[in-house]
């Protein structure tokens, strides 16, 4: 055994004494995600506030995890929740399930899904980490109302999905999914 | 089996020393492969033989061609010269010496199938996401395997007001149709109801009813409607009950057995969640091809009807029933059974203490309950016609070994022992293939010649016979019917009504037409007796001799998909479990030992029928009744019926949901329905259809109803439970344990089986002629198919297209009355009057038919048997009471 045997053990710990910590101060200090950062889902909203998801299950079938759960519902000119003639009854995402991989936003026709950069998904209750529509509905934005309510920016599905951006300028409100960054807590 | 069979030579060498071509066939070659095929087969069907898959929309097989679509355009060649065109391979016939080019070796082919998949989708909209077809749809799937990847079309697309209900029950929207002509052609052709066509020309050409032609007129009232939808190949006919319930990938499918009528008709059912979604056909040839009829097809919510029971219950001290476990329910039943089996009397048995007040006196032993008198003593068995063989097997082997008795009846209406006589020679035992007693199957309704249907209306009482039987008239045969008016299923089948006085009908088969009985005594000729014979005395025994007058073969069409097993498994009063005869000693020694309880001896008594056991419980002769699936107001008297459960010490009751029975039950055990259990059921065919559990209720959520566990069994095992409780072994735990040894029962009856018939005639009593003098007005009546029936709850889009229930009566009645067509009309009877719209018909004069049960729009039903009128006995009309017209009518 060598006169230094027993301080060359400490060379990786002296050595990292010197560098920056890759410690983070979390959760007092937040961390900025990637802009495309997969977090929490949400399901977004035509500019007057109805709901864009149609209920199709597209990304019920995409998902890899089987982490999601849709159920369509008819809508009536008496109870509207999106243009057109179907919409999500019933959603849910299991985050005991979700992988983050993204598929399902991918698969979404409508871009009623998107992924938030919130990625604080921790709970101590299983049941509570089922998210259920409301809670992953974008929320109302100023202009948007609460559905059901009758198609404000045409006269059916079609001018929504065309037209809607451009109304939505012109009504001066916005869309939410451009702002979607915005929205997540992490971000602020 | 028949794909491999029928697979034709093929060889991919021009080689000199081929076989000759076989008789009847032409040989061809497609995608130079050479074969041989049958002469007049499509090309494209000699394609699919081979395993090329020609893309298609407008072609089925079960469809005469069409060309509608042409989306299966192939290249041509006949005698060395190619066709100028691609032609349609879905209506070319194969030809000797025919050159065929696919998609798959032709380029000029594959161009034209992506212009006419083009051409198809330039005004379909991209629904996919909202449409109930996504997933599954014939569209969608060759649109990726043959269509372009770019569309070319800009411009904006035809649309329409969408969706269309065409029916309560179908969707239509005409946006998404690609006009291939399948509803229409099925309409047309398979089930005879031409309610929807094509209208229009041109770009605006599309499907529709008369109502949407016009704004009014008739809609899509079809039995047999929802078969469009599933062969609809793009979404534009949806079904209402199923809209944006699920995705196919969601689903879980399973094959089963029609529950709702005698066809035996093989189904598909879709579920997901522990809840049947959808049923669909499933494709038997030999049995219902691809068809069913919308009671298979949407009646099957009843398993999540609220009033579903989910454990057992046990009626309490303070006259209620309360849940309780099964040890505790089963050992309070097996109790109650013993004793009232015993005529120990009953102690404590809180039953029957729900108000009386409707309780009419109806006999006069009731009211004088204090006076001393023999005690009760037996227990009578009324399974219902709904039961699966198994549980049919197990009720019989109950009756007889646990209660000791023969009282078991499970045809829950109208019954004789004439019938019972005519069941035993010609039907207990049979089935198809069955070297010593073959039965008549569809695949012989279909050959036959001749066809005489007798006291059944197919489209009402069994609808894929109707089919069936509109195939074969299509095809030549001659298909009469013994009724009273041109009705529907006799319009269809190409409208030979042997007009009969109701009632009158044996001395209408006695002197039928010369031509007919002729053509009845050619080898083939088929009559089908429905179950309603039995309404009138010597029907049974005038069709018996007519068989034996000409030869032709006799078939019994029940309506319950249970009567027939119910039949083979003793569950009625002369006949053991096997067939044999109850006043048959040797056949109760074959049974006993078969049974492995040699030396034993099964009661001798002969059994009494359904009225019978009624009559007995409510004079207070039997101490108790086991019930099973009995809606009373199916019962020949309702009111006896009431009676009988109050009056009886103990009822115990096996039901799926709650009903009149369990309202009046001491013990209330839950059984499992269709889809939560194994089994068989034995359709009019005697054919066995085997069919596994749809939902296992044991695991997970599937068997949860309104978010409570339901904890149900198959009624085999229940009874065997509580035979165990009551000492008695039955070896019924499950299904396959029952099915098994009802075979070997039956194998060792064989010999009793065919004596059956002599015991019975023998024991036969001739109920006393007890029409006196010619009534006035005669009533003709049977059941429609769909009428407010138990398993039909929860399906407002399936009632919306029950047909309406009216009076019929000829022109001259009419007048005669002085009835008003579209006027209400009072039909009334001892017990009570049901109002309805009149329409005319051609009736013999003197004649009035009505449906024999009517739902009300309060939910409950009338009967014409509460009303105390059959068919054939007399009746009163009283016309002009309210003027309504059928619009306003209530019903």
């Amino acid at each position: 055994m060598g006169l230094f045997d027993g301080v060359a053990g400490f060379g990786v710990t002296f050595s990292t004494m010197f560098r920056k910590v890759v410690t983070e101060d979390y959760p007092r200090v937040k961390k900025v995600t990637a802009p495309r950062y997969h977090g929490r889902h949400q399901l977004n909203r035509h500019p007057d506030g109805l709901e864009k998801c149609v209920g199709c299950e597209l990304c019920a079938w995409a998902c890899p995890a089987d982490a999601i759960y849709v159920e369509g519902g008819d809508n009536t000119d008496e109870e509207r929740y999106s243009p057109g003639e179907r919409y999500g009854a019933i959603y849910q995402i299991n985050y005991l399930r979700c992988i983050g991989c993204g598929l399902c936003i991918e698969a979404c026709p409508t871009r009623s899904l998107t992924m938030t950069n919130e990625y604080e998904l921790a709970d101590d209750d299983r049941q509570d980490l089922i998210y259920d529509k409301e809670r992953l509905l974008a929320p109302l934005l100023p202009g948007m109302e609460q559905p059901p309510h009758p198609m404000r920016l045409g006269e059916d599905e079609q001018d929504y999905y065309v037209q809607g951006p451009e109304m939505a300028r012109r009504r001066d409100v916005h869309d939410s999914t451009s702002d979607e960054i915005d929205i997540s807590g992490a971000a602020r | 089996m028949t794909a491999a069979s029928e697979r034709a030579p093929e060889r991919t060498t021009q080689d000199e020393d081929l076989p000759p071509v076989p008789e009847g066939h032409v040989r061809l070659t497609i995608d130079d492969r050479i074969v041989d095929a049958p002469q007049g087969e499509l090309i494209i069907r000699t394609c699919e033989r081979l395993g090329i898959v020609v893309p298609r929309f407008c072609d089925h097989p079960l469809l005469d061609p069409a060309g509608a679509c042409r989306q299966c355009l192939v290249e041509v060649e006949m005698n060395g010269r190619p066709m100028p065109k691609p032609q349609a391979s879905c209506t070319m016939t194969v030809a000797d010496g025919m050159v065929v080019k696919t998609q798959m070796t032709s380029a000029v082919a594959d161009k034209a199938q992506q212009g006419v998949m083009e051409l198809l989708l330039i005004n379909h909209p991209l629904d996919c996401p909202v449409c109930d077809k996504g997933g599954e749809c014939p569209l969608q799937n060759q649109a990726m395997s043959s269509g372009r990847a770019e569309s070319r079309f800009v411009e904006e697309k035809r649309t329409f007001a969408k969706p269309l209900p065409i029916s309560d029950e179908v969707l239509l929207d005409r946006e998404r149709c690609v006009l291939c002509q399948r509803c229409t052609r099925f309409s047309r052709q398979i089930a005879g109801d031409q309610f929807i066509e094509l209208l229009e020309r041109g770009a605006h050409q599309q499907i529709g009813t008369e109502e949407t032609a016009f704004g009014e007129g008739e809609d899509f009232q079809s039995y047999y409607s929802g078969n469009t939808i599933q062969i609809c190949p793009v979404g534009a006919l949806t079904s209402a009950s199923y809209r944006f319930r699920s995705r196919p990938f969601d689903l879980v499918s399973t094959p089963g057995v029609a529950e709702h009528d005698s066809s035996g008709a093989s189904v598909r059912r879709d579920w997901r969640r522990g809840a049947v979604q959808r049923v669909l056909a499933g494709e038997d040839p030999e049995v219902n091809e691809e068809w069913i009829d919308d009671k298979t097809r949407f009646a099957f919510r009843y398993t999540q009807a609220a009033d579903r029971i989910t454990r057992p219950l046990v009626r309490g001290a303070d006259g209620a029933l309360h849940d309780a476990s099964w040890t505790e329910a089963l050992e309070r039943a097996a109790s109650l059974l013993i004793a009232a089996r015993d005529g120990l009397g009953v102690s404590g048995g809180p039953s029957q203490t729900l108000d009386d007040s409707d309780a009419t006196p109806l006999t006069p032993g009731e009211g004088e309950e204090d006076t001393e008198r023999e005690p009760k003593r037996g227990v009578g068995v009324l399974p219902g016609g709904r039961l699966t063989v198994e549980d049919a097997y197990a009720y019989g082997k109950f009756a007889r070994l646990a209660l000791g008795t023969n009282d078991v009846d499970a045809r829950a209406r109208v019954s004789s022992d004439e019938e019972l006589d005519f069941l035993a020679a010609h039907v207990v035992g049979t089935g198809p293939g069955h070297v010593w007693a073959p039965s008549v199957t569809y695949g012989a309704l279909e050959s036959a010649r001749t066809v005489l249907c007798v006291a059944l209306e197919p489209e009402e009482e069994a609808p894929i016979v109707l089919l069936r039987l509109r195939k074969a008239a299509r095809a030549g045969t001659r298909v009469h019917h013994l009724g009273q008016w041109s009705t529907p299923a006799v319009v269809k089948t190409g409208g030979h009504l042997v007009r009969a006085v109701p009632g009158e009908e044996p001395v209408a088969l006695d002197a039928l037409p010369d031509e007919l009985d002729a053509a009845l005594a050619a080898p083939g000729a088929v009559i089908l007796v429905g179950e309603r014979a039995a309404d009138v005395p010597g029907l049974y025994d005038a069709v018996g001799a007519l068989a034996n007058r000409t030869g032709a073969k006799v078939a019994w069409v029940p309506r319950r998909a249970g009567e027939r097993g119910a039949l083979d498994a003793g569950l009625v009063p002369g006949l053991l479990p096997g067939g044999g005869a109850v006043a048959d000693a040797g056949a109760r020694a074959a049974l006993a030992s078969a049974w492995g309880l040699a030396g034993t001896e099964l009661p001798a008594t002969p059994g009494r029928d359904l009225t019978g056991i009624l009559r007995a419980a409510a004079d207070g002769e039997l101490a108790g009744l086991v019930v099973g699936g009995v809606e009373l107001d199916d019962l020949p008297d309702p009111a006896l019926a009431r009676a009988a459960l109050r009056e009886a010490d103990v009822v115990v009751s096996l039901e799926q949901r709650h009903s009149e029975v369990t309202e009046l039950a001491d013990v209330v055990l839950p059984v499992a329905p269709v889809i939560h259990k194994s089994g068989t059921f034995r359709n009019w065919e005697g054919r066995d259809r085997r069919f596994a559990t749809t939902i296992d209720p044991s695991g997970g959520s599937a068997g949860h109803v309104g978010g409570r566990a339901a904890i149900t069994l198959p009624d085999c095992r229940v009874l065997d439970t509580l035979a165990v409780e009551m000492d008695v072994d039955l070896f019924t735990q499950t299904p396959d344990v029952a099915a098994a040894e009802f075979t070997r029962v039956a194998a060792a009856l064989t010999d009793a089986r065919s004596a059956a018939h002599g015991h019975l005639a023998a024991a036969r009593q001739t109920p006393a002629e007890e029409r006196g003098g010619e009534p006035a007005l005669r009533l003709a009546s049977w059941r429609q198919l769909l009428d407010g029936g138990r398993l039909l709850v929860d399906e407002p889009e399936l009632a919306g297209t029950a047909r309406p229930p009216r009076i019929r009566v000829s022109p001259t009645t009419a007048t005669r009355l002085g009835l008003v067509e579209g006027a209400m009309a009072g039909l009334e009877g001892p017990r009570g009057a049901l109002h309805l719209p009149v329409e005319l018909a051609d009736l013999p004069d003197d004649v009035v038919w009505a449906p024999a049960r009517v739902p009300q729009p309060d939910g409950g039903v009338v009967t014409l048997a509460a009303l105390g009128l059959t068919h054939g006995g007399p009746v009163a009309v009283t016309g002009g009471q309210r003027d309504l017209t059928i619009e306003e009518s209530p019903a």
